[in-house]
């Protein structure tokens, strides 16, 4: 079953990110009051808001952990142009009793001239790197040297992507194969003419980063766009968010050993979604790529999964407040135990499988609850 | 609407507006979704804990015997599973104050026991003709047994038990066809005494006859006392196909629920996959299990006995291994996410030949590291799998805790396992900056027991000499405390930063009463002063530094210069006296 919990969040104004720190126990929140808020998951499991602090002087769209590795910081950017880098400094002991810790802004990135739209960390092989894009479809790629001191960060690269940016993913991959790569969405409405999503690469011999491809059978505006963790396959996996949800494999072609170009890549659309039925705004893979998780304006967040035979499908869906979508009626949550989480999924009924049923049985006929997860021998027909 | 994946499978998201330009109310909320609430079920843990131990006994029989001396020991692990199965639902009947609450769960447990009880006995133990009745009759009257206190007094009395004891078990004293000789006989007589009305008198034991015949209908009409299918089933086969092939189960098994289960009825989840069983369609089982039931505990475990026991291949899956592959890990990923439990996981991880390692590599360096102990214990799983890169990230995310919470000798130990020469120099550079600031070390007991980790990086090698030259000198050695400071200053192991410090440290040396620098090391340390002083003079002259500043580096300097000559001095008449 799905356990739902609600946190009163708190803003002022509407949320626009919440990011989880690598380990899951830490989070953080941004919103249009202009503040970030840090939370701290307690060891019975509740979250408690331990910082809150006013980052900016416009909305805050995203924002985003650097790995532990490097300590505890955030970067966060915003309507107001910029993009800063912020880290915790161990306060005193009596604050730490009270929970409290505090935040201190290491830099403000001003480059941009329009709105920041998307900033992130770059895979911890690369360093410490900071990544951000902007309405004027700016890409710029920070990097701080020193990583004990956050204060310095010099501009890499500035690469002009001719659309206004959405949003930004870097390739998790850290095989010598793949060299540094991430993908750009635009948000630009304008449906005729395609390729709203670039993927750059880094080239070893020009020390810059080159458009490697552009997907042209993207025309819409895209929302948010992910790759998927690597698991040392050759080939990569990248999901968009736009007015459905889309999942692409880029495959590399063999390179020539005298080429010195971008790799090139063979585009295949894996799989395409419209069940939101509305804008997709956020697509999110789980750490080992085997769930992805996309939001919509429908309300709901729903949940695909493969099969081993590599046929995506829905395998959940949850409504606004974390309840499952109806189906599950009268159900008890005393009962709910079970070996297994059972979320009703809509596609049960199109594949006209019987919806389980549950309510008083003859003890010797036990009721087994429908599915959710794993649909693995599906007929592969269902979209 | 947006959503933030954690990585324990955690979804929270925030709720609405997207839409541009809306500005919408404050304290919006945000909802944390969690999947999978069983791992934390309690009585489950045993289950999980005692599977797995039976898993990993199961991975390691070997693979050269051949399959048939390894089937005693697949059904015996098969019994082993069932038998934990078992003890979970006793605990669940028997223990839990709160009995109501598990109903479903005992009624779950029930249901996987039976169907893999079912496996045991068609697949894996693959009963022939003769026995698999008598197997499918255990099983029947094992489950019934467990569910009906009452039906099983009165079921007794019609049970078969004494026709139990008039058949050998065929492969015993008689073959198979004797055997069935001698049923027909059997059969006959009863039958013929149906037909002459002898037990007319008695309806009881009219009614006994006819089930005794296998009457269908009759049968039938005691269908509360049966039921289920299965056990209707199971009667007429014994009443009717004693010596019933494997291969004709699936003939008797769909008449037999479509006979039971009249119109009104519809069949449920357990019922198909049953009838899979039947029909020998291991595929369809697995497939049918897999949405039935959520968790992934049942159909892992099952298919990756099956697998062992050469089941999967000969059905003409092409995917036979990987099936078993993929189940496996998609169990261990779920145990991930629990703060004990995902120490289980590793094992099922280790056993998947194609993906295993990458996935614990990722779902590992996840794992909080909320205490050193569990830190350490994280480690030592990626040591013994040889997984350097996640060595490496958690001693580093470690030390850099420990550094943040200025624990320096913490932070310099975890460095030194990650064997992050950078960090190492970072800390060794802390601890002397601490030393020159407070005049003592801290971690002392760390420091001196260096050992070779030392060499790491330069600094940290000049931190732990430097260490000495103090323990020498506070034991009074003071001609080897001597040559070590002179040393570190030639050898240039200390950073020319420090080297007024050292110097300084020398002071109370050539101060001694007795001469403990030797001539010849008197010069070399004048010599590090020169060179010291003339590079800050070339340094000092650009600077602007305040004059306070530049009294004390002066008249330091001055101090330091006598004290040199006079020690000089009397060095040289102290080498120059002949000891008489």
């Amino acid at each position: 079953m799905f356990v739902a919990r609600s946190i009163a969040a708190d803003h002022k104004d509407l949320i626009h990110d919440v990011s989880y720190d690598f380990h899951g126990r830490r989070m953080a929140t941004c919103s249009s009051d202009q503040s970030v808020k840090v939370w701290d998951k307690s060891e019975n499991g509740e979250w408690h808001c331990t910082a809150s602090w006013k980052t900016h002087s416009g909305s805050v769209w995203r924002v985003t952990w650097a790995h532990p590795e490097f300590g505890q910081v955030l970067a966060s950017c915003s309507f107001d142009r910029t993009a800063a880098v912020w880290e915790e400094i161990v306060g005193e002991s009596n604050d730490k009793q009270r929970g409290l810790s505090h935040w201190i802004k290491r830099t403000t990135l001003v480059d941009s001239r329009t709105s920041v739209t998307d900033v992130k960390f770059a895979p911890k092989h690369m360093g410490l790197m900071l990544t951000t894009c902007s309405a004027d479809g700016v890409v710029r790629i920070y990097e701080a040297p020193d990583v004990m001191n956050l204060s310095q960060w010099s501009l890499q690269h500035e690469i002009s992507c001719k659309l206004s940016c959405s949003c930004i993913s870097w390739n998790p991959s850290s095989s010598r194969a793949h060299p540094p790569m991430f993908a750009v969405g635009s948000d630009d409405s304008n449906v005729t003419y395609g390729g709203k999503v670039q993927i750059y690469e880094y080239n070893e011999n020009t020390r810059k980063y080159g458009k490697a491809e552009t997907l042209m059978t993207v025309t819409d505006a895209v929302h948010d766009i992910a790759f998927a963790p690597n698991l040392g396959r050759s080939f990569h996996v990248l999901a968009i968010a736009t007015k459905d949800v889309r999942i692409f494999k880029l495959v590399p072609m063999r390179k020539e050993s005298t080429s010195t170009g971008p790799t090139k890549f063979e585009v295949q659309i894996v799989a395409q979604f419209d069940n939101h039925n509305s804008q997709v705004w956020r697509v999110s893979w789980n750490i080992t790529s085997t769930l992805l998780a996309s939001s919509g304006d429908d309300g709901c967040v729903r949940l695909w999964k493969a099969n081993y035979m590599d046929n995506w499908k829905c395998t959940g869906i949850l409504k606004g407040d974390g309840s499952p979508l109806t189906g599950s009626s009268g159900q008890p949550s005393a009962m709910s135990t079970v070996l297994g989480s059972s979320v009703q999924s809509s596609q049960n009924a199109l594949n006209g499988m019987s919806a389980g049923r549950i309510g008083k049985r003859a003890p010797f006929a036990p009721p087994l609850r429908q599915l959710t997860s794993p649909k693995i021998y599906q007929p592969p027909a269902y979209y | 609407m947006g959503f933030a994946w954690g990585p324990g499978d955690i979804l929270v998201y925030e709720t609405l507006y997207k839409a541009s330009g809306a500005s919408g109310s404050g304290c919006s909320f945000i909802h944390e979704i969690r999947k999978d609430e069983d791992i934390y079920s309690p009585i489950l843990r045993k289950l999980f804990n005692e599977s797995h131990h039976i898993f990993v006994g199961l991975q390691t029989i070997r693979e050269e015997l051949p399959s048939k001396s390894k089937k005693p020991q697949f059904v015996s692990i098969s019994k082993n599973y069932r038998s934990v199965i078992r003890a979970c639902m006793e605990e669940l009947h028997f223990g839990s104050f709160f009995k109501f609450l598990f109903y479903s769960l005992v009624s779950i447990l029930l249901a996987i026991e039976l169907i893999w009880n079912l496996c045991e006995v068609l697949f894996i133990d693959a009963a022939p003709a003769g026995s698999l009745l008598l197997h499918l009759l255990d099983w029947v009257r094992l489950h019934k047994a467990d569910v009906d206190e009452r039906a099983r007094e009165v079921l007794q009395s019609e049970s078969p038990a004494e026709h139990h004891d008039y058949w050998d078990v065929p492969g015993g004293t008689q073959t198979l066809t004797e055997f069935d000789v001698k049923w027909r006989h059997w059969h006959e007589e009863v039958d013929r005494c149906m037909q002459d009305n002898s037990f007319a008198s008695n309806r009881h034991l009219e009614v006994i006859c006819k089930i005794l015949l296998g009457d269908e209908d009759t049968l039938l009409d005691h269908k509360e006392l049966l039921g289920t299918w299965y056990h209707f089933l199971v009667t007429r086969l014994l009443f009717c196909h004693p010596t019933v092939k494997p291969t004709e189960l699936h003939y008797y098994a769909q008449s037999c629920m479509t006979m039971f289960l009249d119109s009104r009825s519809v069949s449920e989840p357990l019922d198909n996959i049953l009838l899979a069983a039947f029909e020998f369609d291991i595929h369809q089982v697995i497939k049918e299990c897999s949405i039935a039931l959520n968790n992934w505990w049942f159909v892992a475990h099952l298919t990756d006995l099956l697998d062992h026991c050469k089941l999967l291949q000969s059905h003409n899956l092409h995917f036979g291994s990987n099936l078993r592959e993929f189940l496996l890990l998609e169990y261990a990923s779920g145990l991930f996410t629990h703060h004990s439990l995902w120490q289980l996981a590793v094992d099922y991880f280790d056993h998947c030949p194609e993906f295993g390692r990458v996935y614990l590599e990722l779902q590992i360096e996840r794992v909080p590291l909320e205490t050193e102990r569990k830190a350490l214990k994280v480690l030592r799983i990626c040591e013994q799998r040889q997984m350097s890169e996640q060595v490496r990230s958690i001693c580093k995310i470690m030390a850099m805790r420990a550094l943040r919470n200025n624990r320096l000798g913490s932070a310099l130990s975890w460095s030194i396992r990650a064997k992050d020469a950078a960090f190492a120099t970072l800390i060794s550079e802390r601890f002397l900056q601490d030393y020159c600031a407070k005049g003592t070390f801290s971690d002392l007991d760390l420091i001196d027991n260096l050992g070779p980790a030392m060499l790491l990086s330069d600094r940290l090698t000049f931190l732990g000499k430097y260490r000495e030259f103090h323990k020498l000198y506070g034991e009074k050695r003071f001609r080897e405390a001597a040559k070590l400071l002179l040393s570190l200053m030639t050898a240039k192991i200390a950073p020319q930063s420090f080297w007024m410090t050292l110097l300084t440290d020398a002071l109370p040396l050539l101060e001694q009463k007795e001469v403990i620098f030797t001539a010849d090391q008197t010069y070399e340390l004048m010599f590090c002063l020169e060179e010291l002083t003339s590079s800050l003079n070339i340094t000092a002259s650009s600077t602007d530094r305040p004059m306070q500043e530049e009294d004390v580096e002066v008249t330091k300097v001055e101090l330091l210069r006598l004290a040199l000559a006079r020690n000089l001095a009397q060095a040289i008449v102290k080498e120059g006296t002949v000891e008489t």
